[in-house]
């Protein structure tokens, strides 16, 4: 989906609700940039130590980029693994956040669908989806979560197969592609409004600093209540 | 073996309640305007902590951070396909690798 087509769909009223195609589409830029960080953390697992089976059932079952490079980070120190535990839940308790956030755009859906969704919500995930015009349907959601899915365990197989990753220049290349795609997406909002650039740039410049004193994960959920707290209570009137 | 598989199964616990938590809970509850907008404010703070200090260290090397995020800046600022600003950006740190 374009950045383009979503501001025309946003004029369009009796827009219809996007599906299973959509959502893969959406899901494309994610799977770019998830392809080289899994091969990376492929690599990395089996430098640890790590099997192939037990690479990939943590790409299978934890699928979060951060507490896995933690984690194998924290296996390969011999730290304890209750330690592990407790480090890999304050990484992803931000997802709590955006939760919480992304539901609100929900369309009615079965909790067992809401289960499924949920175990595929990262933050490109989350950014992505909530910056989509009208509500989410579940066929899009699973779309869009599940080709991210099939890119991090995918990438994270050839990872450890290849072993030796990929030449240096092309991986010094593609480690802003995550970061491109959330450029992407924050800047034309940006744009549009004082309110959500005052937003973002709050959060952005408290992270820098809350960086210094803690955890990357209680960083990155102080600052975004910061910055969503301010715009929320010290801005009048909304959108521009 | 096992022990690692106790891990992973742990890992993912932890991981996945958080995620599903205020899906199951939040989903059809009527929230306060107040607490609506704080919600939805969220994506643009989260994008904006995730990007910053992230993205100078996201290559290994400064100078190059610098060029792949003022590439995908300018794209995006001109409204560019999102896949588009992507693989912009990831080219010109490619370029800049090869002609310095």
């Amino acid at each position: 989906m374009t950045v383009k087509s979503i501001q025309q769909s946003e004029l369009d009223i009796c827009s219809k609700q996007r599906g299973l195609k959509d959502g893969i589409v959406a899901s494309l830029p994610i799977a770019i940039g998830y392809i080289p960080i899994a091969i990376t953390f492929g690599v990395l697992a089996q430098a640890t130590g790590l099997t192939l089976f037990q690479a990939l059932s943590m790409s299978l079952f934890v699928f979060a980029g951060a507490s896995q490079f933690v984690g194998i980070n924290l296996i390969a120190m011999g730290v304890p693994f209750a330690e592990i535990v407790v480090t890999t839940f304050i990484l992803n308790f931000r997802h709590f956040l955006m939760s919480s956030s992304l539901v609100t755009k929900f369309a009615p859906m079965k909790n067992g669908l809401l289960a499924i969704v949920g175990f595929g919500i990262t933050d490109e995930t989350f950014s992505l989806a909530s910056l989509q015009p009208g509500q989410l349907s579940g066929p899009f959601l699973i779309g869009l979560n599940f080709t991210a899915y099939a890119a991090w365990v995918g990438g994270t197989g050839l990872g450890v197969i290849l072993a030796a990753g990929m030449p240096p220049v092309l991986q010094s290349s593609m480690g802003i592609a995550l970061y491109a795609m959330f450029i992407g997406l924050l800047i034309p909002s940006m744009k549009k409004s004082i309110k959500i650039a005052s937003v973002a740039i709050i959060a952005g410049l408290t992270n820098i600093v809350l960086y210094n004193y803690l955890s990357v994960g209680w960083s990155i959920i102080l600052a975004t209540i910061t910055g969503a707290f301010i715009g929320t209570f010290f801005f009048k009137g909304g959108k521009k | 073996m096992e022990k690692y598989f106790l891990l992973i199964m742990a890992m993912t616990l932890v991981t996945y309640l958080p995620r599903v938590f205020p899906l199951l809970f939040l989903h059809e509850l009527k929230l306060s305007p107040k607490i609506q907008e704080f919600l939805s404010n969220i994506p643009y703070a989260v994008l904006g902590a995730l990007i910053v200090p992230g993205v100078f260290y996201s290559t290994g090397n400064l100078s190059y951070s610098m060029v792949g995020a003022a590439t995908a800046v300018l794209m995006a600022y001109f409204n560019l396909n999102l896949l588009l600003v992507v693989l912009g950006s990831i080219l010109s740190i490619f370029l800049f690798q090869i002609w310095l």
